[in-house]
This record gives structure tokens, sequence and C-alpha cells, in this order.
């Protein structure tokens, strides 16, 4: 087990260096000047076009660049922008929004997939799980904006049920409309991934056992049907996870949500390169460490799986 | 402890007689259908047979002659759909296990009846550790705590000679040999101390070695514990050694039942004469095996007339109109042949 971890996180290294380096590559080298619009309506001045290149390193070969930006990475400074604010400063007030959007998300996937998914799977052809069959089928034709302007026009302003936008204070409360929004598709996946694997195992000779044991229903459901179902549900939700932490651009730009998502836009927007290559590189790292967690929560879920 | 009950099978639909009969458990002319797409599948046309305290019933027959769907039914585990009870009862003390409700029924299972499976492997949960599995029942069923229930658990594991009880208590089954795991089932299973063990073959999955090692542990813990046995298999070198009584079962009916002794030196059935001549033999080395010719019938389509008319090497007109009842060939066995007289008088 610790053999295996070590494996994987030095796996990791090349991963995040040719991501992030690709990342960087792409960004710098998008078309069109970075100082355009930088100085109001003039031209900037010479010499802040000098100082700029100079600051940036951009009169120098990618590899360079490249080379010089991991370098104060490393040492935990992300750079700043061309307006002299510390990006580290910009991901950190963004990142937690983000967070907090992320795991209410995740939470009602994980409650509403799973529990849709395990009436569905448990009762085949009933009412419920053609209702569940629709409205998932529904939930994945339709768009996230589509989905977040309808809640947010119905609920919030209609209804007047919630607020139509988040405060800053990002209180609980008002993250669960949001959350669904942003979580909608994965639920709709996460509950037929569900109602699939619970309806295999449902016949399996274990089950069989278990109820030959003369255990109560809710344990052979509960314990030994569930522990074998949850599996690819786990991995489901955990990639989700990863996906998740990348930030919302649409559902944060929707309900006015401070998060990852719209600095990562209005950088892209502002040809704020420096600050995309930093949030970006956060993303990735996420991503890998959440995909790593996954590859370690199935061995916590399937004994037989063994990490040589 | 041997009377036979004589049942109508050509009876379609009739329900159990329902009259107690002091034993411990009884399957009362027992029927059981598949409705599938292509078809309604008649699996159990009217089996009855009982087990008592202390014998070990042996339920014989080919895969599909039933003897499985039995027991399923009286486990309560039969898969429905497909599966539904047409007719006939389950007789537990007395009490028609048909009847009970869901809660009822569940709490029989394991204390009044337990069953142990063919392929340990697959019946046992993968994700749990063995003894998680034993010390459940104590923790679920008897309520005791975890530290008793693991006592209890490593005691189970003991008896049924796993080596090493209670360092094993903690591996998956995955990590057992076949033979310990079916083992550990074994112990699973007779946890709650059951007064009646449904074996569905429990030896078929295992080399022929370990085989006669879990036989004579099935064996010796039935003696101990006076249970009730029924043996499910095909194999009839198995059942030699363990069974008191021998119900035969072919498309879904019992065809023969005698005492062990009777069976093998004089079936009354020619399906249990062709079995029995099957039976490779060392004196015939060399030779082509003998082996009953045709195959069974289609569940869904069977043939009017005794159901094994097709392949039986002593048809007559009559076996193809009438369907043999199980009637009474002597002090302590029955056959559903309409020969069954001249089989069992034959020098």
């Amino acid at each position: 087990m610790g053999r295996y971890l070590l494996r994987r996180l030095l796996q990791l290294v090349p991963v995040f260096i040719g991501s992030t380096f690709l990342i960087y590559w792409l960004v710098w080298s998008v078309p069109g000047d970075p100082f355009a619009g930088k100085c109001g309506e003039r031209r900037c001045p010479d010499q802040y076009v000098a100082y700029m290149t100079e600051k940036y390193h951009l009169d120098q070969n990618v590899f360079v660049q490249y080379g010089n930006y991991m370098k104060n990475l490393l040492q935990g400074d992300f750079g700043q922008t061309f307006s002299q604010r510390d990006i580290g400063d910009i991901i950190a007030t963004a990142y937690p929004n983000t967070l907090k959007l992320a795991l209410v998300a995740l939470a009602i996937e994980a409650v509403i997939g799973l529990g849709a998914g395990i009436l569905t799977g448990l009762r085949r052809n009933g009412f419920l799980d053609n209702l569940v069959l629709v409205s998932t089928l529904f939930l994945l034709a339709l768009p996230v904006f589509v989905v977040g302007f309808v809640l947010q026009w119905l609920l919030g302003v209609q209804w007047g049920i919630v607020k139509p936008t988040v405060s800053s204070e990002m209180r609980f409360s008002e993250l669960i409309v949001p959350g669904f929004v942003l979580g909608s598709a994965s639920v709709a996946y996460i509950a037929r991934v569900a109602r699939t694997s619970i309806a295999e195992n449902r016949r399996a000779d274990y089950v069989r056992t278990a109820i030959a044991k003369g255990l109560p229903m809710r344990r052979v459901v509960g314990v030994h049907l569930l522990r074998n179902s949850l599996i690819p549900v786990v991995t489901l939700l955990g990639t989700d996870l990863g996906a998740l932490m990348g930030g919302a651009i649409v559902t944060e730009g929707i309900f006015g949500i401070n998060g990852i998502g719209r600095e990562v836009y209005r950088a892209i927007v502002t040809k704020e390169s420096a600050t995309v290559v930093g949030i970006v590189v956060v993303l990735v790292v996420v991503y890998l460490l959440m995909n790593l967690l996954v590859d370690l929560l199935y061995a916590a879920l399937d004994p037989r799986i063994r990490y040589e | 402890m041997s009377d036979i009950l004589v049942s109508e099978q050509s009876a379609p639909g009739s329900g159990g007689s329902g009259r107690p009969s002091g034993r411990l458990l009884e399957v009362d002319d027992l029927r059981v259908e598949f409705r599938t797409r292509d078809g309604v599948a008649k699996v159990i046309n009217g089996v009855t047979y009982h087990v008592d305290a202390g014998e070990t019933l042996a339920v014989l027959g080919e895969s599909g002659s039933g003897k499985s769907v039995t027991a399923q039914t009286i486990m309560g585990i039969l898969d429905t759909p497909p599966g539904f009870v047409t007719g006939g009862q389950v007789r537990f003390h007395g009490k028609d296990m048909l009847r009970m409700s869901a809660e009822e029924r569940r709490r029989i299972r394991g204390e009044g009846i337990a069953m142990i499976f063919q392929d340990a492997l697959s019946a046992l949960n993968p994700v749990f550790t063995v003894g998680f599995q034993i010390a459940e029942q104590f923790r679920v069923r008897r309520g005791l705590g975890r530290a008793e229930a693991k006592k209890r658990a490593i005691e189970m594991l003991d008896q049924v000679k796993i080596p090493n009880a209670k360092g094993r208590y903690n591996n998956y089954p995955h990590q057992f040999s076949g033979g310990m795991r079916q083992r550990a089932m074994i112990a699973m299973s007779l946890a709650l101390d059951p007064e009646v063990l449904i074996a569905d073959e429990p030896t078929t999955a295992l080399d022929v070695t370990v085989q006669a090692q879990i036989m004579d542990l099935l064996a010796e813990l039935q003696r101990e514990r006076q249970m009730g046995m029924i043996l499910i298999t095909h194999d009839l070198g198995v059942v030699a050694d363990v069974a008191d009584r021998i119900a035969v079962m072919y498309a879904g009916r019992i065809v023969e039942e005698a005492d062990v002794y009777d069976l093998y030196a004089k079936p009354a059935h020619p399906y249990t004469l062709g079995l029995i001549d099957s039976i490779p033999r060392l004196d015939e080395k060399g030779q082509q095996l003998r082996t009953i010719k045709g195959l069974p019938p289609n569940l869904m389509n069977i043939p009017p007339g005794c159901p094994f008319n097709p392949r039986c090497p002593m048809a007559q007109p009559v076996c193809r109109e009438k369907v043999p009842p199980l009637l009474q060939v002597g002090p302590a066995r029955a056959s559903a042949c309409h020969f069954a007289e001249e089989l069992v008088n034959r020098v």
C-alpha cells in the first residue's frame, strides 16, 4: 500500500509537468497583444511594454519562460496580474467559494442520485422507475444554463422561495439551488449507474445468501447489496468531484458566485494569461489528487483489489 | 420414520392436504412454474418429501430436475418473477410456511432452516471478511455485542475445523481455498443452530479429495446436532455414504423414494436404474461408458403420460397415456412407475 501510494505520487510528476507545460504554452501563444487596452484608449508606452516584457520574460523562448514560472510556483509564488495583484490571493479568495459549491453539489448528487438509483434498481419497471428514467433523461438533455436560468427565475423570481443570487457570505441555504443546478447532469448519471449496479447485484448469489441467513431486508440491501453496488458510483462521484472543483463558469455566473470558474473566465476575456495558467495549474493538481483518492477508495470498498 | 407420503401427481393444481403429521419439515404436493417470455415452464409438478430430526434425505436428480428450485422454495429465496408457487404446502413443525408473513418466514431462515450453497465463492459476500459474515448472525439475529459475536464466530470456525480460526477471522473469502470457503459457509449456516440444514450440491465445486472431507464434516455435524439434513446432489457416490433415505427427482417430480440400501440393491424406477448403471465401473475399464439415452424433457412441453417415457427402455403404450402416481411398492419405498412391482420383484 505504501509503495503503491509512492509510485502513484511519482507518476503524478510527469503528468503534472506535461499538462502544465501544455497549458502554459497554449495560453501564452494565444494570438493577440497582451498589452492591448491595458492603458486605456492610448497605446501603451514603449517603456511600459519593455518593462512588462522583461518582467514576464516574454522575449525568451517558452521553455525558459515555463522554467522560470515553475521555479517561482514551487516556492508558492503564482506571480502577479498585469495590474500587480497577487494571483495567489485571487485563488485564495475564490477557491473556498468554489469548494463550498462543489461540496454542496456533490452531496446533492450523492443523496438524490444514489437514493433514486437504489429505489429504482430494486423495483425495476415500476412507476417510480419510469418517472426517474424520464426525469433523468430530461436533466441529461437540458444544458446547465437552461436548468440554471429556469430554476433561478421560477424559484427565485416568480415564487420567491429562495434569493435569486448568492450573497458573499455563501450561506448553505443559498447554495442548495446552485448546487442542484451544478450537479443536475451528474445526478442523472449517478441515478442511472446506481440503478444498473443495484439491479445487477440484486440477483447475485451473496444477496441470496444474505436473505437465506434471515437478515432483515433493510440490512440485506443497506449492507450487503449497497457495499458492492457502490463501487462504480464512487468512481463517478470521485471523478465528478475533481470536475466540480474545477469551478463552474456557467453556474457561478448565473448565481453571482465569486468562484474560481468566474475568475478564470474573467482572466481569459481580459487576456490575463498568468492568472489563467495559475488557476488551471491548481485545477490540474486537484483533479490528479482526486483521481488518486478514487483509486484508493476502490481498495477500501473492494478488498479483492490489492495494490502491489 | 420412513413411511412414504403418497401424492397424486396427476391432479393438476391441487393444494396440499394440510393434515398435521408431527414431521419436522415436509413438502406437500408442491408446484412451481417459471413464467418467462417464451412460455410457462412447469418446474415442480407435485413434489412431496419430508425430513425429520437426525436424518438425512438425499434429493437426487439431473440439472433441471427441480431439486434446487424445491430447496429455494422451502427457503423462500425463489426469484419471483419468474418463479411462482402455484400449489402445495411447505410445512415446518406442521405450519405452512407459504402462508406465513414475510417476517415470520424470515425468522425461520437461519434459525429453523439454514442452507449452504454450491459455490461458496459467489455465495459469500466478497467485500466482507469471513468472520464478519459469521459474526453478523450473532449480532443481528441474537443481538450479541461485537466482542461476544466475534468469540462465537471463531468457535464456529473451529467447529468446522478451519486451522488457526482466530487468524482466519479477518480474511476475505477470496483469501480462502475452495474447501476452506465451503467450511466457512457451513460455519455461517450453522451459527444459529438450525433444525434443518439444506445442502445444495455442497461439494460440486470442489476437488475430489476435498469433497470427501466436506461430506464427512457435514455428516459429523449433522449427527452431533441431530439436525434434519436435505442433501441435494447429482452424485450417487456422495449419497451412498451419508444419506438415510433418497428421493430421486425427474422433470419436477419425485419418481422414486427409498432407503439407501434398497435403492442401490433394487431400484424401483427405470430412471434410477439408468442412473446406477451409468456409474463408471473399474471392472469395465476401457469400455464405453453407459448413459441414459436422450435428454430430460423441455419443461415448457412435458410429454403426456410418464415424463420419462421417451427415454425409458421399458416404455409401453400405457406410459404415453397415464402419468404414473407415486405409489408404495414396499414397506418403506415408493415409485412412480407403472411397472414398479415388476422391477422390484425381478430376480
